[in-house]
């Protein structure tokens, strides 16, 4: 099976990407045009043009303060936009893209009054679902996803790692379309922030969703994603866009050593260059 | 331990101290006066046994006073709070008001108070409530707004009702901080429930105080004033004892 999912060994650029399942063309897919965005005086995002397919995963690279996280905000309907037009599944209002989109801040945020079970299962909880079976959907994916026996542990009980593990699914269990994740691995360490990377790029091969990865990591935008936007310094727009074939290898480390995502990572690191200037 | 033990010895030692200077009639000396006007602590402590009923009759009066008067300025203190946080014009409109508020002291609103609502338990629990209701408020609006804008938008995006945002994320967070505005609200309740009194009252140990200062009654005084201390201390003990039991993720 490995052979189908290494990268080849030529440029990340113009690769044609797997072909998205067509059912849910409607249900996940982003569409940006045109979109600018300013706080008062200060622009920050400048006519933007995107299209995710639906389980397309997209990575969202660029300098920091350059108005990736704020794109993110936008996508999800967490925000309006000063001009253009958002469509996620096909609708364009700021209520019906947060319906779509399940957002994952930078931090975990877990609530440190609830259990880990209870802070994934926070989203049915929400939706209406009685606790007993809220925690019994959500106990599903904690087995499935390594963290079976942590159901009732507290938030402060945890490692790192398993706090974005836990913050992920209560992203996950949702059951949105779409996921909007806003560095979700930037405060872990080296190693556990490559194994997160791994297991990540399992859960989406599990349970494939449209994904807007916001990171400032051009290599794990490259590993996780199909697709790869480099977003340039405030007033941003994007200045590269790359696809890298064979994405979300089982095994990352011999991925990312492959030289044709290497030659990806040095083309997406001389966009971000220029694009900083 | 230690932070029992020192507190209990520095006290013990100061105890000791004003003991020696009183039974030997030092500070009388000094200060001029007839020795039975500067009560050593055992003389206290025999006027606290001597008079237990009374003291506790009055203590009681006091103590109900002091608890419907929290109680109140807890209850009006957080719906004022949530009030602020939820709507912004309220928040505008009536914070400089009720930071203005404090400048009023006390000593002058309790005679007006005990006039319109005469001298029963009312205008005490008015005026306790009015010294309470301060400490909470702000510490409940400051715990409203410590929320982090990010877990908003967390709850946003999943599907949270604003009740539900309240429930599952702005209430838990603020409650550390409604327990430290309880706290000193508990600690000035003694001080509102004795201009109370001393407003207009026919019990109570402001009332014992006032009367026993009129006639001389020093060690009775001291004695009254442990009495309300230890009232105090004890409401403080057990606002932090249900603290540890409902805030238990700290």
């Amino acid at each position: 099976m490995r052979q189908d999912t290494r990268i080849k060994p030529q440029t990340g650029k113009s690769q044609t990407v797997d072909p998205p399942p067509l059912a849910d063309t409607t249900a996940g897919g982003i569409l940006l045009r045109g979109v600018g965005h300013s706080y008062g005086e200060l622009r920050t995002l400048d006519f933007l043009d995107l299209v995710v397919d639906a389980h397309g995963v997209v990575g969202l690279v660029g300098p920091s303060g350059c108005g990736k996280s704020t794109l993110l905000e936008l996508i999800s309907g967490l925000r309006e936009q000063s001009s253009g037009t958002i469509e996620v599944g096909g609708r364009a209002a700021a209520a019906e893209r947060l319906a779509r989109c399940a957002f994952m801040p930078q931090r975990d945020l877990l609530l440190p009054w609830y259990s880990a079970i209870d802070n994934a299962a926070l989203a049915l909880r929400n939706q209406g679902m009685r606790r007993e079976p809220a925690r019994a959907a959500a106990a599903e994916l904690f087995d499935r996803f390594g963290l079976g026996g942590f159901e009732g542990a507290r938030p402060s009980e945890l490692s790192g790692g398993m706090r974005q593990r836990v913050a992920f699914l209560r992203t996950l269990v949702a059951g949105k379309p779409v996921l909007a994740l806003d560095e979700p691995f930037a405060s872990l360490d080296a190693i556990t922030r490559a194994e997160m990377q791994e297991w990540l790029a399992a859960a989406l091969r599990t349970d494939p969703r449209t994904v807007v990865l916001v990171t400032h990591d051009v290599e794990e935008a490259l590993y996780l994603c199909d697709r790869v936007a480099v977003l340039s310094a405030r007033p941003a727009r994007i200045v590269a866009e790359l696809s890298v074939p064979g994405r979300r290898a089982e095994d990352r480390d011999e991925a990312v050593t492959d030289p044709g995502f290497v030659a990806a990572r040095e083309e997406a690191l001389h966009a971000l260059r220029e694009g900083s200037r | 331990m230690r932070r029992v033990l020192l507190p209990a010895a520095l006290l013990a030692a100061l105890i000791g101290l004003w003991q020696i200077a009183a039974s030997t009639g030092a500070i009388a000396d000094a200060l001029n006066l007839e020795p039975y006007l500067v009560p050593s602590p055992t003389e206290i402590a025999r006027s606290l046994w001597e008079n237990r009923s009374l003291l506790a009759e009055n203590a009681w009066v006091t103590l109900r006073e002091m608890v419907f008067g929290i109680l109140a300025a807890i209850a009006v203190g957080i719906g004022f709070a949530v009030a602020m946080h939820q709507w912004r014009a309220v928040r505008d409109a009536s914070y400089p008001l009720i930071v203005a508020s404090q400048t009023i002291p006390v000593l002058v609103i309790a005679p007006i108070l005990t006039v319109w609502f005469g001298y029963g338990i009312a205008p005490k629990v008015v005026i306790i409530a009015l010294v309470c209701f301060f400490p909470l408020t702000i510490n409940a609006l400051d715990g409203l707004r410590s929320v982090e804008p990010e877990a908003v938008k967390m709850m946003r995006s999943l599907n949270a009702s604003r009740w539900q945002l309240f429930r599952r994320v702005e209430a838990p967070t603020a409650l550390p901080h409604v327990f430290t505005g309880a706290k000193i609200a508990v600690v000035i309740a003694p001080i509102g429930a004795v201009f109370a009194e001393w407003a207009g009252s026919s019990a109570g140990l402001g009332h014992l105080i006032q009367s026993d200062a009129a006639n001389f009654e020093v060690a009775r005084q001291f004695a009254t004033v442990a009495v309300l201390s230890a009232i105090a201390l004890g409401l403080m003990g057990l606002t932090a004892l249900t603290e540890r039991r409902v805030v238990r993720w700290r």
